[in-house]
């Protein structure tokens, strides 16, 4: 028997049973539908990690003061000003696995244009920072060293405070505006970065030479600053290495003996990241895991029809046996069977998966990726699920006795 | 006359095993029957007649001894070669006539084909031919259940010739059908006989067992009467 005809034939079979096919589909349909939309959610999910963890910076660690200890109270991390501007020089060229590092010092100022005032977080820094935080310029420059070391008046802006100074979309790059009421010229605007993890506007901020920083706005101490210090590693699996690196080096530099705590703080994001990563993808599995559950559920129902339908059918197979259908005719008449159960339920639950998916991402703002290949994953689980499950059913239908099946009572 | 017999049975034996009894159904049977004859095979139940009619047909396989089918020895053939022999070779009609039900007469007929790998169009045609044979040439597209006991008969007659078959083995063909019925569809197999067609009635009605050239009786997995006659006429009362 040719393939189409196979084909016809198989079809014709579940087209008797029309309702009966239609509840076996179902299973497969729930299956099917169930795995694309929680791998449309596991990929999306993982996207948005990916995209958090690059606003944030790669690689990156941050590097604190810790909390002073004044008579009892304790002033909060940074406050104790341990870091000198010579540990990070240190840092920058003692510390084999740090790329990059950049002073950070921070404080809320009132930002003055030629009508409009603005208040948000400014930064003192130094040009690595952008680099560490991945961050460009959408409009001019970056302040460079020699502006930096020199502390000249230079701003650069983030996206928000534009738009509140100078009016959506403005391009305000050689104006002049005042920082605590002192003149600073705007030399470049950043490309919008959007929201932190926890819901904080990154583009709300405006960032001057660190020197500058200390001379007009809050100053430093003895060569120490108020402020943390952003590194990044050579690379992704640098990290852990950098941070060892910089605790060692600063211990030595602040002469902190064995068993003594560290006046500092080195918080590895990357490693935060990452874990949080692994934390969303064991979710991901889970969720995928009991998709797959559903599918199997599906899959045996499509092999208990079938089985049902082998012995319904007895006398028809022991009648296609007596005109000429050989075992193997018969077995590929009940594995198209069950293939096609499968195949139509795998693409009515591939349609089912995407509006799901779809829904989701529309309706409940879920972080949905629905790449090509979940489809192909579809249709290969589906003809999978056919061939698994219809397989038993169809070696005991080619394995029945003609002579037995004729005279077989329904 | 052609030199080689249709068939030659040499001494078959055939044994089953039914829980802890063995059954000896076939207890060492020699037979041969030349081309054009018409075979009627007797006895009463348990004699061992389905048993003759299952080996003869190939749908079962001797314990011992040797079946000879148009000088092809098919006792050792497996499953599949012996399905295959069966779709060239043999056409069965049944008792219970075993038409595939909601699957028109067309399509019942074409079924041997289908394995045979016939392509559409041929399928179609030759279908429809031996259709018309058998007198349904107007109802092709009826399915069984529209059908009366002696056109389901007839559609299954159309069946077991259309793949064109030396024999044609016939197990009580007229048993589910009224007199009248049995003597239209007793034509029809006299009228294939005359064409050169082998035919082999199981059937315990003398009656019906009139209409063949031969009449062999089995008891007990033996044969023990073996006469040729002259066949009965089925004439058709117009």
């Amino acid at each position: 028997m040719n393939p189409f005809t196979t084909f016809k034939t198989a079809f014709r079979a579940l087209f008797r049973n029309k309702l009966r096919s239609l509840l076996t589909v179902l299973g497969i349909v729930i299956g099917i539908a169930a795995v694309i939309t929680m791998v449309a959610i596991g990929q999306g999910a993982r996207q948005q990690m990916a995209q958090v963890f690059e606003a944030m910076g790669s690689n990156m660690l941050v590097v604190t003061s810790s909390s002073q200890n004044a008579s009892g109270a304790k002033s909060g991390a940074g406050s104790s000003m341990s870091l000198t501007w010579d540990d990070v020089q240190a840092i920058r060229e003692e510390c084999p696995a740090v790329a990059l590092a950049a002073i950070s010092m921070s404080a809320r100022v009132q930002l003055g244009a030629e009508d409009q005032n603005w208040n948000t977080q400014l930064t003192g820094t130094e040009p690595d920072f952008f680099a560490i935080r991945n961050w460009k310029v959408a409009e001019g420059a970056i302040f460079d060293e020699e502006a930096s070391s020199s502390g000249a008046p230079e701003i650069v802006l983030g996206k928000t405070v534009v738009d509140n100074l100078f009016g959506e979309g403005a391009n305000p790059v050689g104006q002049t505006m005042r920082v605590n009421g002192k003149p600073f010229e705007i030399v470049g605007v950043l490309v919008a970065k959007g929201q932190s993890p926890q819901g904080q506007d990154y583009d709300d901020a405006a960032f001057i030479p660190a020197h500058a920083f200390e001379r007009k706005v809050q100053g430093g101490l003895g060569g120490r600053f108020r402020g943390q210090v952003y590194i990044s590693a050579v690379d992704e699996d640098s990290t852990t290495k950098a941070a060892d690196q910089i605790a060692g080096l600063l211990r030595e530099h602040h002469h902190i003996d064995e068993g003594e705590d560290d006046d500092f703080n080195v918080r590895n994001l990357a490693e935060q990241a990452q874990s949080k990563k692994q934390a969303t993808d064991t979710n991901t599995t889970l969720l995928a895991i009991v998709a797959a559950v559903s599918l199997v559920v599906g899959g045996i129902g499509v092999m208990n029809i079938m089985l049902v339908s082998v012995v319904e059918r007895t006398r028809e197979i022991g009648i296609r046996m007596a005109v000429g259908a050989r075992p193997i005719d018969v077995l590929l008449q009940f594995l198209v069977e069950s293939l096609a159960l499968a195949a139509i339920g795998g693409g009515l639950g591939l349609l089912g998966g995407y509006g799901m998916a779809e829904y989701l991402s529309k309706h409940l703002d879920w972080p949905v990726l629905f790449p090509g290949s979940i489809a192909a994953l579809a249709v290969a689980v589906s003809a999978g699920v056919g061939i698994v499950f219809g397989l038993y059913p169809a070696i005991k239908a080619s394995q029945l006795d003609p002579i037995t099946a004729l005279r077989y009572e329904a | 006359m052609d030199a080689t017999p249709v068939i030659e049975l040499e001494n078959v034996v055939r044994t089953y095993t039914m829980g802890d009894n063995e059954v000896r159904a076939l207890r060492g049977v020699s037979l041969r029957v030349e081309k054009g004859e018409s075979l009627a095979i007797m006895g009463p139940s348990g004699s061992g007649k389905t048993t003759l009619m299952n080996t003869l047909g190939c749908l079962d396989r001797p314990t011992s001894g040797h079946y000879l089918l148009l000088g092809q020895d098919v006792s050792r053939l497996s499953k599949a070669e012996l399905a295959t022999v069966r779709g060239r070779r043999i056409g069965f009609v049944f008792q219970s006539f075993n038409l595939l039900a909601r699957t028109s007469a067309l399509e019942n007929v074409e079924l041997p084909l289908l394995y045979a790998g016939v392509g559409g169009k041929e399928r179609h045609r030759r279908a429809r031919e031996a259709l018309e044979k058998v007198g349904l040439g107007k109802r092709l597209d009826h399915v069984p259940s529209q059908l009366s006991g002696g056109q389901q008969q007839r559609v299954a007659i159309a069946r077991a010739l259309v793949g064109e078959p030396e024999i044609i083995m016939a197990d009580e063909p007229t048993g589910n059908l009224d007199s009248q019925t049995s003597v239209e569809v007793m034509a029809i197999l006299q009228s294939l006989v005359a064409q050169g067609i082998t035919v082999i009635l199981v059937t315990h009605e003398p009656d019906i067992a009139a209409h063949a050239s031969r009449v062999i009786v089995l008891k007990d997995g033996h044969i023990i009467d073996d006469r040729r006659q002259e066949p009965l006429k089925a004439e058709v009362p117009s």
